[in-house]
């Protein structure tokens, strides 16, 4: 066991950790402002993936795809917002989580009759396709490029909610949304544009996930249990806790494969339940109010 | 910017999804079984990941039914199949299995696809002594705990397509690194591949055991490409090893290793695309390029085209066929549905139906039968949109590539 | 979803004349629950959908009293209907112990296990409940799925058909589909009895009020936390009943009965009949798998249908078929 094996090891577990923060991010962010936890979230992931690839097969370009399939399928999320669950947030925190668990079903069953059951082929775009030597070892470069989005991502949300008015807004609203209305902030436009946003980021990680594992319509609940536990250690509602708590929980899943490889998805489940047994908030939520 | 077609959901695929779910809606409700009708009950997981396996399975069986149907029936009786969807799931495949004896008081059954569905069919039937010829790969049905008299394993077990593949893969020194799925079936795969690994005289640098189901491979590529084998040994199925697959062609493994599976898969083939099956050498039990050597398969080929418009019988899908057929030619040499007769009727059979001359061994009810050895083309090569692998070998069948019935736990 | 219709305050709330229905409903509903039961393989298509009903909605009674009657939504119940199926089993197929004592080993197991995730889980509130029971579950999933020697892992343990039950001398063929569903028809019935005694009783008052307050029913001096972790147990052991009946059924235990989906599954239906009241879990149980049932002969994509109806009652019916039927009549 050498130290550039476990260098190299490091390393693919922040690569596997960059793909559950998309996922996490929009779940945490869907939470933290809405109150709703969103159990159609690997679902729609999977949307992402296959718009992904219905909009790459149109213009014949993986890049169009990356594009306008977060765009297309944030769109459906605020639908679902508007028409779905909008009408349960005067209702308990328990309806929404029912009713997009529900919703998980049909789009999965939806996907299936337009698309198929199987999967189809997502090949890697071929500007990114081959391996780079890192100097440790070799890594796909497709694999750096999608660390690399992830990362402007995360540089672009957090320039957007620390720079901007609506970002201001959203920090605000998630602290006290009655508060926002007090003050005269359409706070039901805020929660649509939010959902969208959540939606809009796990599609975004669903056609960076698409050239790496293909698509299948069942990708998706997988991703949404490793969102759950990287939102849930990383405390729900906060977006530093999903950032932290993805490079975790990836590197945890990827140091195991070292040592006891069998374990990997059973040591994802034991960090969860051993966070929230010592803190029950997650690393950086906000204690539960009573 | 790539070229167009890269990304080929292509319209076909998508409309052929439609045309499936809107043929499904259609379908009319169940036929009632007849009186007089021999009824066969095909519980197979017609939702779910391996829903076109499934569907090819259902089309065979069907084609079965059909080609016997035609002759007059057996005894003079119709043949009826009963498809029902497991779902994938044991339990679900439990439930459906006693309806199909309690209620539609099936004759026997055939079917299943999983291993976990595979056990859960045969302990039903063997409880209330129904037949069932089972078309799912494993070598655990083989043995005694699972065998009863009324059990009969179709399906080629992994114990056969390890040996053939290792075979005609492993060489004398070779090095050889195991990425294995952690549980029964993919141990019951390594273990095939030690032996035949040992009986060659090949070595193993390594094996890694990774999660049933998982979805990144990543994680495992840096110690297998450390380990620097010459050959690299997949040991799992359907979407894990699609994945498993894609993502060690993604690390560049196939530049240092060849790439070795038990099992290929044609509608997994299909899903993932020929770049990264590209070399990919595995096992099967069927495959319609069998044709050129083999008559009853050009004669099998030849009515499923006619049957479903052109389409070519896929592995899962023969076994749905030669499972159905061992059995109803067993049921006209005993002339009726009796079970005890059915029973010695399949224990002396000999049939060729799709693949050559095939039997069921005495002991364990197993399905002595060729193995084939697959490597799948290039892109370039591929003559048409169903050619995709090369014969590199046919296993003969013979009982020599079995575990012997006393290993089984078989009184000698 | 934690819907009030029929809580005691809002039974004691309406106008004497529902009061007078409603009570004398209430007076019957274990007599007519069974005698629901005894008809239902008479009225499904099958009797192996008729046991499922009975499993399945013995389940769902288990879940209601911790989801609709306590107001805590856990995602992990599918942790002691498989630990009382796998303890059966394992009792039967490795140790030979006999048939009831198996089922009792199962219920206690998954009662013992109900004890332990509860202390561990309810310290937590909200969502955050939901997530730990759903972690806790699926820790207890990847074990029987490790522990394969045992459990016989992702194959499912198999290995235990009891063919014939002794009962004080008789001995009942276990094989025939009748005789098998009412003989474990008097366990889910006395499971009910149970259940009814306890919804009747101080305690199911105490569990109501913490429902409908927490804060309050703190204040009024109860012990908040116990309470719950009672109610949790309880409620794991009726799972855990369900799950013994189950094995003895099917005589296998298949893994899925651990995933997490059961335990969704084990939600949908208590929400589609109707949380918080004494017959909806049942009428939950029936209608979703008559629904799968009917809709999966028609179609493969069953699962559209099944969702779709689901969110139409989350968002129109939230008190599901039963609570719905309950307030319609009251209104009128």
């Amino acid at each position: 066991m050498d130290a550039e094996l476990i260098a190299m090891q490091l390393f693919s577990g922040v690569a596997l950790g960059a793909i559950m923060i998309m996922v996490a991010l929009g779940l945490s962010i869907i939470f933290g402002m809405l109150g709703v936890v969103n159990f159609a979230h690997g679902a729609l992931f999977m949307v992402g993936a296959y718009a992904g690839l219905w909009i790459a097969s149109l213009t014949g370009s993986f890049w169009w795809g990356l594009l306008i399939a977060p765009l297309a399928v944030g769109a459906l999320g605020m639908l679902i917002e508007r028409v779905l669950i909008r009408p349960l947030y005067k209702r308990s925190v328990d309806d929404p989580l029912l009713l997009t668990f529900g919703l998980g079903y049909v789009l999965v069953e939806a996907v299936r009759i337009l698309f198929g059951s199987d999967g189809i082929p997502f090949p890697t775009p071929p500007q990114l396709a081959g391996v780079a030597d890192l100097g440790i070892g070799f890594f796909p470069i497709y694999r750096l490029f999608v660390v690399g989005v992830v990362a402007l991502t995360l540089l672009l949300l957090w320039l957007g909610l620390e720079k901007t008015k609506f970002g201001l807004i959203v920090r605000a609203g998630a602290k006290d949304p009655q508060i926002m209305r007090v003050l005269g902030v359409d706070i039901a436009t805020v929660w649509l544009l939010v959902f969208g946003l959540g939606v809009a980021l796990t599609a975004l990680g669903g056609v960076l996930a698409a050239p790496m594992r293909n698509v299948n319509p069942e990708m998706g609940s997988l991703v949404l249990a490793e969102a759950f536990v990287v939102t849930v250690i990383g405390g729900m509602g906060s977006l530093v806790g999903a950032v932290v708590a993805g490079l975790l929980v990836g590197v945890a899943i990827s140091m195991t494969a070292l040592f006891a490889p069998e374990m990997a998805t059973i040591v994802m489940f034991a960090l969860m339940a051993l966070v929230l047994l010592v803190r029950p908030q997650g690393l950086f939520g906000k204690p539960t109010r009573a | 910017m790539t070229s167009q077609g890269t990304y080929s959901i292509t319209r076909r695929s998508a409309l052929a999804g439609l045309a499936a779910g809107s043929a499904a809606l259609a379908m009319p409700a169940l036929v009632r079984a007849q009186g007089e009708s021999i009824r066969i009950g095909f519980p197979t997981p017609l939702t779910g990941p391996f829903a076109a396996e499934a569907k090819d399975q259902v089309k065979s069986a069907e084609l079965a039914v059909k080609l016997v149907n035609d002759k007059g029936g057996i005894a003079g009786r119709k043949v009826e199949l009963l498809v029902r969807d497991d779902k994938l799931n044991a339990g679900e495949a439990a439930t459906r299995t006693l309806e199909l004896i309690e209620k539609d008081k099936v004759h026997a059954v055939v079917g299943a696809l999983s291993s976990a569905v595979q056990l859960a069919v045969n302990e039903v039937t063997r409880a209330r002594g129904v037949i069932y010829v089972s078309i799912s790969q494993s070598d655990t049905i083989n043995e005694v705990k699972d065998f009863s008299r009324f059990t009969f394993h179709e399906a080629l077990n992994p114990h056969m397509t390890t040996a053939a593949v290792a075979k005609h893969t492993f060489k004398p020194g070779s090095k050889i690194a195991y990425l294995v799925a952690d549980y029964a079936y993919g141990h019951e795969m390594l273990r095939g591949f030690k032996r035949a690994q040992a009986a060659i005289g090949a070595t193993s640098v390594g094996e890694i055991l990774h999660p049933f189901g998982a979805a990144d491979y990543s994680t495992f590529m840096p110690q297998l490409r450390a380990m620097r084998p010459d050959i690299l040994c997949i040991c799992n199925f359907g979407r894990d090893q699609a994945n498993a697959i894609k993502q060690a062609v993604d690390f560049g493994m196939n530049r240092q290793s060849k790439i070795v599976v038990p099992v290929l898969l044609h509608n997994q083939r299909l899903a993932v695309g020929p770049e990264a099956f590209e070399g990919v050498v595995g096992g099967a039990n069927y495959y319609w390029g069998l044709e050129d050597t083999i008559p009853s398969a050009k004669a099998f080929n030849d009515a499923f085209k006619a049957a479903n418009g052109g389409a070519y019988p896929t592995d899962y899908g023969a076994y749905g066929f030669t499972g159905v057929s061992s059995l109803l030619l067993a049921m006209a040499a005993a002339g009726g549905p009796d079970t005890d007769k059915v029973v010695a009727a399949l224990e002396k059979l000999q049939y060729d139906v799709a693949k050559g001359p095939q039997h069921y061994r005495a002991c364990d009810h197993q399905s002595v039968q060729s193995v084939l050895v697959l490597e799948s083309k290039k892109k370039a090569e591929m003559k048409n949109e169903a050619d995709l692998f090369k014969i590199l070998a046919i296993e003969p069948a013979a009982e020599s590539i079995l575990r012997t019935c006393s290993e089984l736990g078989f009184p000698a | 979803m934690t819907a009030s219709t029929s809580s005691i305050a809002s039974v004691m709330a309406g106008p004497a004349g529902h009061r007078g229905w409603r009570a004398r409903l209430a007076a019957w509903r274990v007599p007519l629950s069974i005698l629901a039961l005894c008809l239902l393989p008479w009225l499904l298509p099958s009797n192996a959908l008729a046991v499922n009903v009975l499993v399945y909605g013995l389940l769902a009674v288990g879940y209601n009293l911790l989801f609709g009657y306590t107001g805590l939504l856990s995602f992990g119940h599918a942790a002691f209907f498989g630990a009382g199926a796998y303890v059966t089993g394992i009792a039967i197929g490795r140790f030979g112990v006999p048939w009831f004592a198996a089922l009792l080993l199962g219920v206690a197991a998954g009662a013992a296990l109900a004890f332990v995730i509860g202390l561990l889980s309810i310290r937590t509130r909200g969502i955050y409940f939901s997530m730990v029971t759903l972690a806790l579950s699926q820790l207890v999933y990847y074990t029987a799925l490790q522990a394969s020697s045992w459990t016989g892992g992702e194959n499912g343990l198999r290995g235990f058909t009891v063919a014939k039950l002794d009962i004080l001398g008789w001995s009942i063929d276990f094989l025939d589909p009748i005789k098998k569903y009412y003989v474990l028809m008097v366990f889910a019935a006395a499971a009910l009895w149970l259940v009814s005694r306890i919804l009747n009783s101080p305690f199911g008052a105490v569990i109501e009020a913490i429902r409908e307050n927490e804060t309050r029913a703190r204040a009024c001096g109860y012990d908040v936390e116990r309470t719950k972790l009672i109610a949790f147990t309880l409620s794991g052991l009726i799972c855990a009943l369900a799950g013994t009946l189950f094995a003895l059924h099917l005589a296998i235990v298949p893994l899925d009965i651990l995933h997490y989906q059961t335990s969704g599954m084990i939600v949908m239906m208590t929400l589609l009949g109707g949380a918080g009241s004494f017959f909806g879990p049942f009428v939950g149980a029936l209608a979703f798998l008559l629904m799968e049932d009917v809709v999966s002969l028609w179609t493969s994509h069953w699962q559209i249908v099944v969702g779709t109806v689901f969110i139409l009652f989350v968002l129109f019916l939230p008190k599901g078929i039963w609570g719905t039927l309950i307030a319609w009549r009251a209104d009128r």
